[in-house]
């Protein structure tokens, strides 16, 4: 009993770390569903996010400024790995990975602008009862307007809306088309490449956003904050996509079941921690998981193939 | 329309792999021009379709279109003046994607896309007259996605994509081959309909000697990379499968024209 109501009591946490998560996720589906690319960038653009505001809110600019700095920095981020792989035709992972590695570099240089005493820095500390910050886990259980949840799930609301928007306009109906297949997107006049930066481009400003409001949240940006962020943000894809597919066939809605696999996802964390896991075990736990997932509809294809209907890529489609 | 001219392609240069596949190919095609292409498996067909579609830039020789030089344009941007079926259903359309958005994609072809509507409600309309056209029922499936359609209505699917727009250059690589007879008979068929109607210039290769005698003012046989045969007007319209493998025994000095032919 004792065990259930501390459990029950850590669900919030668990719901606005999932919603934060829930738009890095988003950012994901977009470059390993939608323009089918698995880009790794995101491990180093979500820290960038974080470094960004961080540093922004610290200095005591608007934390929506900061915010919008960091998805800024985000795309900037994804721009690179994109011209890595179009322009300097380097593999879409290879890209990400370099990317990924040189942000690490520049993160750390970020959170030391204007700190006289060090040129890097590992992690910058933004308090709630200094800074302005818009969402932090220490309102969690105010029931006011203070409380993160409400604006966390506004914003996981506008982003999902912008993007249903945009994949329904002509050039997100080429990006979606580019990563259906790329032969007959050129041969509709279709610019692939561009589509793929693009693509990139978004992905990584919504990961950078979810890495600002991180930072808000918990208090302070740190360099490894991403590390592994990509597995986080597949199991968040893929726990969606199994719990919801079958009902969530609208885009709009399976953008929202990769919001709901994030906010799944910290939720069964927070069990697991409650059950005298270390936090250090949690990387394991979240590899295995994202490893199962993806093994058992290649399994289920493999030795029951008539069971299954040809599902990998079916969530393309808009409206 | 269309104007080759001395064209090379050589596939993995300087290694075991070398493939020289044209060698110095010329072509021109009039306005109107319904052209077969025929030959052997290897001869070269469908890389000079690939290199007149743009799919990677020629070794050398010069490629217009419409009086335009496209040789050193990249694919998408020659897909302005150009419509394409390949021999792989699964490759002209998006499968993910439904019906409407997929002909909503072909309809843009050659066009900037913009932030404005993917689809509009208009397009619906026109896009179902389209495909009733069609005959195969796809009117009433617009939302349908193009992965749960049979290979036989992608391909008709793609070929009414190819020509939404219409192209001053149709390519055809094969684009029955794949299909089982009875559904590759309509397919062709829908094919001759709307070349006829909208007066189109295409290139068409055909692994079907008789199709490619039936179909078209004008054929040529591909031999090694190059054109070893071109027959056009009166000539064309008398030409029997006996001919062609006489001509082409001659042209190329070779008898095995039967088993390269037949068989590829
Ligand atoms: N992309 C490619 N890479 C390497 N070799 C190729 C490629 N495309 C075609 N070839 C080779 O070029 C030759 C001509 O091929 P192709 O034009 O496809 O013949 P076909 O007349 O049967 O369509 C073949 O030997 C083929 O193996
Ligand atoms: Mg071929």
């Amino acid at each position: 009993m004792d065990f259930l109501l501390s459990f029950l009591n850590s669900l919030p946490g668990a719901a606005g770390q999932g919603l934060a998560w829930g738009v890095m996720a988003i950012g994901v589906y977009i470059t390993y569903r939608v323009l089918d690319v698995a880009d790794l960038t995101v491990d180093g653009s979500l820290a960038t996010g974080g470094a960004v505001c961080a540093l922004l809110i610290s200095m005591g600019v608007n934390p929506w400024i900061a915010m919008l700095a960091a998805l800024l920095a985000g795309m900037l981020a994804g721009l690179a790995t994109g011209m890595f792989h179009t322009l300097c035709g380097i593999p879409a992972i290879l890209s990400g990975i370099l990317t990924q590695l040189a942000l690490y570099s520049i993160n750390l240089r970020i959170m030391a602008i204007g700190d006289a005493s060090a040129k890097t820095k590992s992690s910058l500390a933004i308090s709630v009862d200094r800074h302005s910050l818009l969402v932090s886990s220490r309102n969690i259980r105010k029931l006011t307007l203070e409380n993160p949840l409400l604006l966390l799930a506004l914003l996981v609301a506008a982003v999902i809306a912008v993007l249903y928007w945009f994949f329904g306009t002509e050039q997100g109906s080429a990006l979606r088309a580019t990563g259906s297949n790329s032969n007959m997107a050129r041969a509709q006049g279709i610019n692939t490449d561009r589509s793929k930066v693009l693509g990139l481009v978004v992905s990584n400003g919504l990961v950078a956003l979810a890495g600002a409001l991180l930072a808000q949240y918990q208090g302070s940006s740190t360099i490894d904050m991403g590390r592994g962020a990509i597995v986080i943000g597949l199991a968040a894809v893929i726990i969606g996509e199994v719990l919801l597919s079958g009902v969530f066939r609208n885009f709009a809605l399976k953008l929202l079941s990769c919001v709901i696999g994030a906010i799944i996802y910290y939720a069964v964390i927070t069990l697991v921690l409650r059950l005298g896991l270390e936090t250090t075990d949690l990387k394991l736990l979240t590899a295995l998981v994202v490893a199962v997932f993806l093994t058992i509809p290649y399994w289920k294809g493999k030795y029951f193939s008539k069971a299954v209907k040809p599902a990998r890529k079916e969530e393309n489609t808009h409206a | 329309m269309l104007d080759v001219k001395n064209i090379y392609k050589t596939f993995n240069p300087g290694t075991v792999n070398e493939k020289t596949a044209l060698r110095g190919v010329s072509l021109t095609l009039n306005d109107g021009d319904f052209v077969t292409v025929i030959g052997g498996n290897g001869a070269g067909k469908s890389t000079l379709l690939n290199a007149v579609a743009g799919v990677w830039p020629v070794d050398e020789g010069t490629i217009s279109v419409g009086g335009v030089d496209v040789t050193r344009l990249p694919e998408h941007k020659r897909a302005k003046y150009i419509g394409r079926v390949f021999q792989d259903p699964m490759m002209g359309t998006a499968a993910t994607m439904q019906i409407e958005e997929n002909m909503a994609l072909a309809a843009r072809r050659g066009r900037a896309r913009t932030l404005r509507p993917g689809i509009t409600r208009d397009e619906r309309d026109h896009y179902r007259e389209m495909l009733k056209i069609l005959d195969l029922g796809l009117e009433d499936r617009l939302t349908s996605k193009v992965g749960l359609l049979s290979g036989g209505q992608r391909q008709a699917l793609t070929l009414l994509m190819a020509t939404l727009q219409k192209p001053q250059l149709l390519l055809l690589d094969e684009h029955t081959a794949a299909l089982d007879p009875k559904t590759a008979a309509k397919v062709l068929d829908a094919t001759e309909r709307i070349v006829q109607k909208d007066h189109l210039t295409t290139l068409m290769i055909t692994h079907n000697m008789k199709d490619a005698i039936v179909h078209g003012n004008r054929l040529i046989m591909m031999y090694e990379g190059n054109i070893a045969l071109d027959i056009s007007g009166e000539e064309k319209k008398k030409l029997t499968v006996e001919d062609l493998l006489a001509k082409f025994g001659q042209a190329t000095g070779s008898d095995e024209a039967d088993d390269k032919l037949l068989l590829g």
